[in-house]
């Protein structure tokens, strides 16, 4: 039986700013990650919980403006049947549908993944790929911060010890493909050795524009590869494009060692992944 | 019709649903008895240990070392700390002599002051408190004051021997003269621990005669009674050890309950009062006992037509830092190091080592699955290197009635090596599959203008491949071990007319508590559901041996049926011939109980040498063959093991659903064992030591498994049955291995065999993330 | 502390516990309903799996403080109407016939998954089980014969 600390439960956004602005005070929202470490006793205890699950105002998907807008509450289960995930946002559905399994999916958040920002988080790739804004407020007030801005250092986000985050926008645009893989352990229930999302628009002749290669489980932080990312802007995946990408790919990424893989593996999967995208986007 | 409504968690609940012989029920089931104890694990009325509640009781804890090897030189107490309120023990306690008694007595219970720490998280002193918040306080708050020594993490640089076997026969030098082609293998089995789902469990309960009743999760009582009387230096009658459900096992709670139940009983002594251990997954993982690390070195001759002519082979294990089981462990390998095949001319050596890492145990295959992983991959490689196929070098190798073993044992019965091999091949379709995998990979090779790369893909993604393996094992104790047991079980008839099986021998799912009132009431000819099976409690049931060596229904078994056999004679004689199942309770109610207890007796024409290692290592073999089917993502080497057809010999099918349970359950044991489940330590300490990070094989990743069970009886035992329980753990993970060559190219021969392997393997980047080197073959 | 009120297997409950206490600790302890199993404690297994709202969870994941107001079924109250009439529901038969429960520790969180599954129309296409199944870990029976169970039962309803 582990330890319990005290839990707040707010049913309206301002008594929970309320409680963050008061002092210290652990977040929860579907519990797949805090209540582990809670019990695990991975790092010291929290001195006072708040409970997000009573916060309708964060629930939600919609599509406004040419985005899709989710609540931070927005569970893995419910992206996986939302006819507008589904339609607008395949990758995003694919990439919530690897996570754990079914009782993981039914209670895992969007808002979690982000806030815990484990440099493995399965979905943060395919914010990153797609410019996606993440919408947080407080007491102090409301403010936007893109996804790129978001994950700071391990385990570390742009979020204020007294914010919590509101809302995932991720702008839709038209043309644009979208592109989702993963690499785990085993078929369920498995952190991510490599994962990636790739976006671009393609011109056609003219090449492939807005190139986005967004990587997690290889830094600190969920990345961009900004030097491959250059490689395949303007041009074509033609084989020769393909292997220059995936060449760089593999000198930009420093990946470590760790329980689950090796930095070797990861930059070799990383490369072959790009590669095989691209093979399969060329046709060739 | 039995009546099929219940009420969970009553014994009428056990009872309802068996099926007698011949009556048809919907369901694959019918004709056998449903599981006994199913309906209560099905409604959660049964109970496991931490399910049960003990008005009072207090909860324990383990307070472990950080270091892998130190002096221990002082336990010191937070003095800031209030300890009034809860009970600390150390070794000081120990009325009895400080060993958890086993084979040899190195292991303590609790690392004495002033004695040496010898493992990453080897106990050193025990908390009890009311409530786990003040032990989560507390735990912290214990100071273990040591000297660290170097420790020793290498089994090939420790000089502290555990066991050591040599088994020689024929003229080794003479057999690789004779040799067309000579080939050396090394081969490597990491750490494979048991992920019995439920956690190791114990409650200690202080008795009125200064004695101890132990509740607990475990497979062996009579182990954990011998190791109470010797440490806390109780009476037969004032230990009592009493299993309750347990969730798997394994091996895993062979030998380790032994030790949770002394940590117990001596904070239940001390607090005066019953104490609750139970372990978090974490702790099970990091400090209980795993399947013994192995290097197995090969070195064969054949001759060009695909025939063994020399094996010489040497085996060495890492035993962790107490001898525990490891000269058995050890022992089994070693004789199950050739493989299942003859030839005249081999030598096998195994010594066992200490390292200072935890004790490695008893798991499921005993040393045979870590020795048959190398003797298969070094014979599919020495098939590759003939250019014959692994199924006809097999063919031509396998032992066959009057063959002779390396301890010069002659299989005169009971040997199904041949029909296993045949049955698989066929089952598999495998040379037809591997002809086609064969013509994939080549045109994989051939094709496009542009060859895969370390940073480029293919342009196939997906290989497949097809494996073979083939294993024997031992049937029962190894040598003279059934004989030195002296098992009794018992049969009797009660004065009121029950009829009850009593064994010491415990249900983990493996069915137990199913099969042995079947196999008696076959005997009686009476409805299975009109025997009963005695709890597994010492205070109510002799020793009849520890639940392992898949010899329950092999050689407790035949005990039953002997009595069961008695029982019937002895009240057929009284009642003047009127059969046993009209004549039973006019006999109870007239003559009062009778109950027999059957000995084991040595099995006919079987002798062994315990000094020499030579003669009858076992009185017969199981045999089984495995075809794996698996598919390789090219890119980024993953492994999906989407079949595997497992053929197992067991001498005699008691109950085919039972037995098929077995043969799945092992097999994707020994497909995890090949694949994800993998230990990395660093300074001796387990690094996978959660859920997340230990990992075994979900619904998604298992393959289907098709089991197809052959019987070739051993006349030694009345019923015919060899055992089945460890069987499909010898042949799965070579079969992987085999199909993941097939499907790439490459031999790992070091396990588990993971992408990262693979991929190495295949794209060489140099920088060794494990060993993958396929062995060198060298003509004579 | 709260009294925090919910259903369990169609019997209200109210437990007056810290709000941050597992669901898996108050059904076991609290409630006495030893039937949900913990076998890690980090949402990996799934042995603690129980129905909440209709959907399966890992009860060692959820504080008590979120399920105020809702719906828990467990392995207990798997078929209301048969547990009234003292029999097993068709997914437990189906469990006993095929021998897909061994040593049973893993088979209350199974059941759960797999009820749940089937409550939500899940049909008998081995691929889609295998995914339902995904978060309970057996290392008894290899899967092979759960997945018949399941099978047979959606292949039935």
């Amino acid at each position: 039986m582990p330890a319990e600390p005290p839990i707040d439960s707010p049913r309206k956004l301002f008594e929970a700013y309320a409680h963050l602005a008061a002092g210290p005070t652990r977040p929860i929202a579907g519990g797949t990650d805090v209540m582990v470490a809670i019990t695990g006793e991975l790092g010291p205890i929290p001195e006072r919980m708040l409970d997000l699950s009573r916060l309708d105002e964060l629930r939600g998907i919609s599509l406004e403006d040419g985005a899709l807008l989710l609540g931070a509450q927005t569970t893995y289960a419910e992206i996986r049947r939302s006819t507008l995930c589904r339609e607008h946002l395949p990758a995003l559905v694919e990439a919530a549908a690897t996570i754990g399994a079914a009782q993981i999916q039914n209670r895992g958040t969007i808002g979690g993944n982000i806030a815990n920002a484990s440099p493995a988080g399965d979905t943060l790739p395919v914010l990153l790929a797609t410019d996606a804004v993440i919408l947080v407020g407080g007491q102090r007030g409301e403010r936007e911060v893109a996804a790129s801005d978001f994950f700071v250092d391990y385990r570390k986000t742009a979020l204020a010890a007294d914010e919590l985050i509101l809302t995932v926008r991720i702008p839709l645009q038209r043309g644009r493909s979208l592109r989702f893989r993963k690499v785990g352990t085993r078929r369920a229930q498995a952190i991510s050795k490599v994962v990636m999302a790739l976006a671009w628009h393609d011109l056609g002749t003219a090449g492939w524009r807005d190139v986005r290669v967004a990587l997690g489980s290889v830094a600190a932080t969920p990345i961009r590869a900004g030097a491959t990312e250059a490689v395949l802007e303007g041009a074509q995946p033609t084989p020769e494009v393909a292997d220059r990408a995936a060449e760089t790919l593999a000198g930009e990424l420093k990946p470590i060692d760790d329980v689950r893989s090796t930095a070797e593996y990861r930059r070799m999967v990383s490369a072959r992944i790009l590669h095989r995208l691209l093979r399969d986007a060329g046709g060739w | 019709m039995p009546t099929r409504t219940l009420t969970p968690g009553t014994e009428a609940v056990e009872r309802a649903l068996v099926v007698d012989p011949g009556q048809r029920v919907p369901g694959r089931a019918s004709g056998f008895p449903l599981r006994r104890e199913g309906p209560a694990k099905l409604t959660g009325a049964a109970k496991y240990t931490d399910d049960l509640v003990f008005p009072g009781a207090w909860y324990g804890i383990t307070i472990r070392s950080t270091e892998a090897r130190a002096k221990l030189v002082a336990i010191e107490p937070d003095p800031d700390v209030d300890w009034s309120k809860v009970v600390i023990a150390t070794a000081a306690d120990i009325a009895g002599d400080n060993v958890v008694s086993l084979i040899k007595d190195d292991q303590p219970l609790l690392v004495p002051v002033g004695g040496e720490i010898r493992h990453h998280a080897e106990p050193v002193a025990l908390i009890a408190a009311p409530d786990r918040e003040t032990l989560r306080e507390l735990k912290g708050r214990i100071k273990l004051v040591t000297e660290p020594l170097p420790p020793v993490f290498d089994p090939e640089e420790s000089d502290h021997v555990f066991a050591q076997y040599d088994v020689s026969r024929g003229d080794l030098d003479a057999g690789f003269r004779s040799a067309d082609l000579i080939l050396e293998g090394e081969y490597r089995v990491g750490h494979q621990e048991q992920l019995y789902i439920e956690n190791q469990a114990m409650i200690a309960v202080p008795g009125e005669d200064g004695g101890i009743v132990i509740h607990g999760s475990m497979q062996c009582p009579y182990y954990i009674h011998k190791a109470m009387k010797r440490a806390l230096k109780l009476s037969s009658v004032q230990a009592r050890v009493i299993q309750e459900e347990t969730g798997g096992g394994f091996g895993g709670k062979e030998e380790y309950p032994s030790m949770l139940a002394l940590h117990a009983s001596l904070l239940a002594l001390k607090a005066r009062r019953p104490v609750r251990m139970i372990y978090e997954r974490h702790e099970d993982i990091a400090a209980t006992t795993k399947r013994h690390p192995a290097i197995v070195r090969h070195r064969t001759g054949v001759t060009r037509d695909g025939r063994l002519v020399a094996q010489d082979i040497e085996v060495v294990m890492d035993g962790g830092a107490y001898c525990t089981l490891t000269p058995v462990v050890l022992s089994r390998g070693v004789l199950h190091a050739g493989g299942p095949y003859r030839c005249p001319n081999v030598r096998l050596r195994g010594r066992a080592t200490r390292t200072n890492t935890p004790p490695n145990g008893a798991f499921r295959g005993f040393g045979a699955p870590q020795t048959e992983f190398a003797a298969e991959t070094q014979l599919n490689r020495l098939a590759e290197a003939l250019n014959m196929s692994p199924a006809e070098i097999r063919r031509r190798n396998v032992y066959r009635l009057d063959d002779t073993t390396p301890t010069g044992q002659v299989l005169r019965e009971s040997v199904a090596g041949e029909e296993v091999l045949e049955k698989a091949l066929g089952a598999s379709l495998f040379e037809r599959i591997r002809e086609r995998t064969g013509l994939e990979a080549a045109a994989r090779r051939g094709s496009g203008t542009i060859p895969a790369g370390p940073l480029r893909t293919g342009d196939q993604r997906l290989a497949p491949g097809i494996g073979l393996a083939l294993a024997w094992h031992g049937a029962g104790f190894t040598g003279s071990g059934e004989v030195m047991l002296k098992s009794v079980a018992s049969v009797e008839l009660t004065a009121d007319g029950r009829i009850r099986v009593l064994t010491a021998n415990t249900e983990m799912g493996q069915g137990t508590k199913t099969v042995f009132p079947q196999m008696v009431a076959s005997e009686l000819g009476v409805p299975a559901d009109w025997v009963e099976y005695a709890p597994q409690d010492t205070a109510e049931v002799l020793d009849s041996g520890p639940t392992v060596a898949s010899r329950t229904v092999m050689v407790v078994g035949g005990l039953v049926i002997h009595a069961a056999r008695k029982l019937k004679a002895e009240v057929e004689a009284r009642s003047s011939g009127v059969p046993f199942h009209e004549a039973f309770r006019d006999d109870a109610r007239s003559h009062g109980a009778t109950r027999i207890d059957q000995q084991f007796e040595p099995y006919p024409g079987v002798s062994f040498d315990d000094a020499t290692y030579l003669g009858d290592a076992y009185p017969a073999y199981g045999w089984a063959a495995a075809v794996a089917s698996v598919e390789v993502d090219l890119d980024t080497a993953e492994v999906h093991v989407r079949d595997v057809i497992a053929v197992d010999d067991v001498g005699k099918v008691i109950h085919p659903i039972l037995c098929e349970g077995q043969v799945e359950g092992g097999t994707l044991q020994a497909v995890g064992y090949a694949t994800i489940e993998e230990i990395k330590l660093r300074d001796g300490r387990y690094l996978n030591d959660r859920l997340a990070t230990y990992l075994i094989p979900t619904a998604l990743d298992a393959p289907h498994i098709r089991s197809i069970l052959v019987e070739a009886p051993y006349s030694g035992a009345p019923h015919g049955a060899k055992g089945v329980g460890e069987l499909p753990m010898d042949v799965g993970a070579p079969a992987v291995v085999a199909a993941i060559h097939d499907a790439t190219g490459v031999w790992i021969t070091d396990l588990p065999a993971t992408p990262e392997k693979i991929l190495e393997a295949m794209h060489g980047s140099g920088s060794g993330s494990g060993g993958s080197a396929a062995g060198r073959g060298a003509a004579a | 502390m709260s009294a925090y009120r919910f259903l369990v297997n169609g019997t209200p409950a109210e437990v007056d516990v810290p709000g941050m206490r597992r669901l898996l600790d108050v059904l076991r302890e609290d409630l006495g309903l030893t039937g949900t199993k913990e076998g890690c404690g980090e949402g990996e297994c799934g042995a603690c799996s129980v129905i909440l709202d209709g959907q399966v969870v890992d009860a060692c994941l959820v504080p008590i403080s979120q399920v105020e107001g809702r719906i828990v079924r467990t392995v207990e109250g798997l078929s209301l109407a048969a547990r009234e009439r003292g029999s097993l529901d068709s997914l437990q038969e189906a469990f006993l016939e095929h021998g897909a429960a061994q040593c049973g520790i893993c088979t209350p969180g199974m059941l759960m998954a797999a009820r749940a599954y089937l409550d939500a129309g899940g049909d008998d296409d081995e691929d889609r089980i295998r995914e339902a199944i995904a978060g309970n870990l057996c290392r008894c029976t290899g899967y092979t014969k759960i997945v018949d169970a399941i099978a047979a039962v959606a292949h039935a309803d």
